[in-house]
């Protein structure tokens, strides 16, 4: 367990001030080991004894849309976490990628906005793009 | 055994207003009108209206607002909103309450005037805040991310969703109430302009002005009223989310849930459905809502719907009204698939008239393929 005592407040509240503090942390039950993503009182099996773990950060892109309009193009993706639960997200780096593709976390503040998001990671047959490119 | 709510109740009043586009009229003008037309449609008043359901986009409480706009003094009332399919619900609900006696004459309506008040989707929805900083642009957003996947697990194509655009359009085409009419090939679906990866302008559903109401009252009583009545034969509901993100299998949708349900209480197979009605918002609703429904295999929706399968003159009649694609879409179709329905049961649909409408099967989609519900209406030779 970690000291999220340092947090007040109910799931979200303590998941956006982790994040402002430049922590992904997601939920896990004491009881039955199952981890909870997004943020909420209750676990899907009905557990409700949910302590604050540090997330990984790797996953694997399960889906992936590039949203494109006259402003510009940015991807939307899904991506399954090493620890079960599934996230939206995107992935600033790259326009797309294949689903499958591994990915890794990290956050990122753009103006008054902290999220996390992902970048594809290097496999042998898969080298991941450079950033910006 | 039959259900106990097969067959008990009846649509005997329908109509639509304003589909298409109707500069200057209010989404409850157009409600109205759709209101009014349906009651003349089968000689009641107003004042014998005991019951309203309805749901609209830019209403917080809806039956309220109806109740207001008409002068009525309802004993039952639902605004249940489970978006597009929220009516597919009340068909349900309106049947419940009618054969348990709490109202006698049920008023289910929508109306929208989107496309003029705006030409853009309009949606009370909120943003869901574990979402928001990756800024999607739902609906579009969930449903391309479910495209992407079931392209990845079945090798679905884009020229197969563009089947699916094609043979909306060549319904439309039959339907002079379509807004979308004219030729339209694979080729022109696939060079329209991308939106959301992989889907294109030519995946997504029209934003149309629009309205639709039905009547619906007791089976023992249709023989009063001059239409030939459309019985309710069963509906069922299922549910499992509401953002995209929450939706455990991307290319399983809850009609798959619902759709043996509704089979099951209606008392009815495959082989006796005449007419397919599917919430067809994006291209892949239609793949994805025949492999639900059990219409073919897991996966085969896409090799399902090419070769005109889908189109008049193919095995399976869907969408004949041209759809959400090429009809008529006014940010909650759901009331459209009824009205279709009820159209083809009664043997007023013209051009596109099947020879044999006996059953019709609506499936009802809100949210982000989140609420799910499969209805059957029937003529009397269903019964």
């Amino acid at each position: 367990m970690t000291d999220d005592k340092a947090v007040e407040g109910g799931p979200q509240a303590r998941f956006e001030a982790f994040l402002a503090q430049g922590r992904f942390m997601i939920q896990r039950s004491r009881s039955t080991g199952e981890h909870v993503f997004w943020p909420r009182v209750a676990a899907p099996s009905g557990a409700m004894d949910l302590e604050w773990v540090p997330a990984s950060g790797d996953g694997v892109v399960y889906a992936i849309t590039v949203n494109r309009s006259r402003q510009g193009a940015y991807n939307v993706a899904l991506v399954d976490l090493a620890e079960g639960p599934r996230m939206m997200t995107t992935l600033p780096a790259v326009e797309t990628v294949p689903i499958g593709t591994p990915v890794r976390a990290r956050i990122e503040t753009v103006g008054e906005t902290t999220r996390v998001v992902f970048d594809p990671v290097a496999t042998d047959d898969a080298p991941a793009r450079k950033e910006g490119a | 055994m039959a259900h106990p709510l097969r067959g008990k109740t009846a649509i005997v009043g329908m109509a639509t207003a304003g589909v298409g586009e109707a500069p200057g009229f209010s989404a409850m003008e157009l409600l109205a009108q759709a209101s009014m037309a349906a009651l003349d449609d089968c000689g009641l008043k107003l004042s014998d209206i005991d019951a309203v359901f309805a749901a609209t986009s830019s209403h917080a409480f809806p039956s309220m607002s109806v109740v207001e706009y008409l002068g009525l003094r309802p004993k039952f009332f639902d605004s249940t909103n489970v978006g597009g399919s929220s009516f597919e619900m009340h068909l349900l609900q309106a049947s419940l309450a009618l054969q348990a006696g709490l109202c006698d004459v049920a008023l289910i309506c929508y109306g929208s005037n989107q496309r003029t008040a705006g030409g853009r989707l309009v949606s009370m929805s909120e943003p869901q805040w574990h979402e928001t900083p990756y800024r999607p642009r739902h609906p579009i957003t969930a449903y391309a991310l479910a495209t992407s996947r079931h392209m990845h697990q079945y090798g679905t194509t884009r020229e197969q969703l563009a089947d699916v655009a094609v043979a909306a359009r060549e319904w439309a085409n039959l339907n002079p109430q379509a807004f979308a009419r004219g030729p339209l090939t694979r080729e022109d679906v696939l060079s329209t302009r991308m939106v959301s990866d992989p889907l294109t302008a030519g995946d997504c559903c029209l934003v149309t002005d629009g309205a639709a109401a039905c009547i619906m009252v007791r089976a023992d009583r249709v023989a009063d009223f001059p239409t030939r009545p459309a019985y309710f034969l069963g509906a069922a509901g299922a549910n499992w989310h509401r953002s995209i993100v929450a939706m455990p299998d991307l290319t399983v949708t809850a009609a798959s849930d619902s759709g043996p349900r509704a089979f099951d209480m209606a008392g009815l197979t495959h082989a006796d459905v005449d007419l397919v009605m599917l919430y067809d918002a994006f291209t892949i609703n239609t793949v994805l809502f025949l492999e639900d429904l059990g219409f073919c295999p897991k996966g085969e929706g896409g090799r399902f719907v090419q070769g005109g399968r889908i189109a008049p003159g193919g095995d399976l009649a869907v969408n004949t009204n041209g759809g959400g694609l090429s009809c008529v879409h006014p940010g909650m179709y759901g009331m459209f698939l009824i009205a279709e329905a009820v159209t083809q049961i009664r043997g007023d649909a013209g051009d596109r008239q099947l020879d044999r409408c006996d059953i019709a099967l609506l499936h009802g989609n809100g949210g982000t393929l989140s609420s799910q519900v499969t209805a059957f209406l029937g003529s009397e030779a269903a019964l």
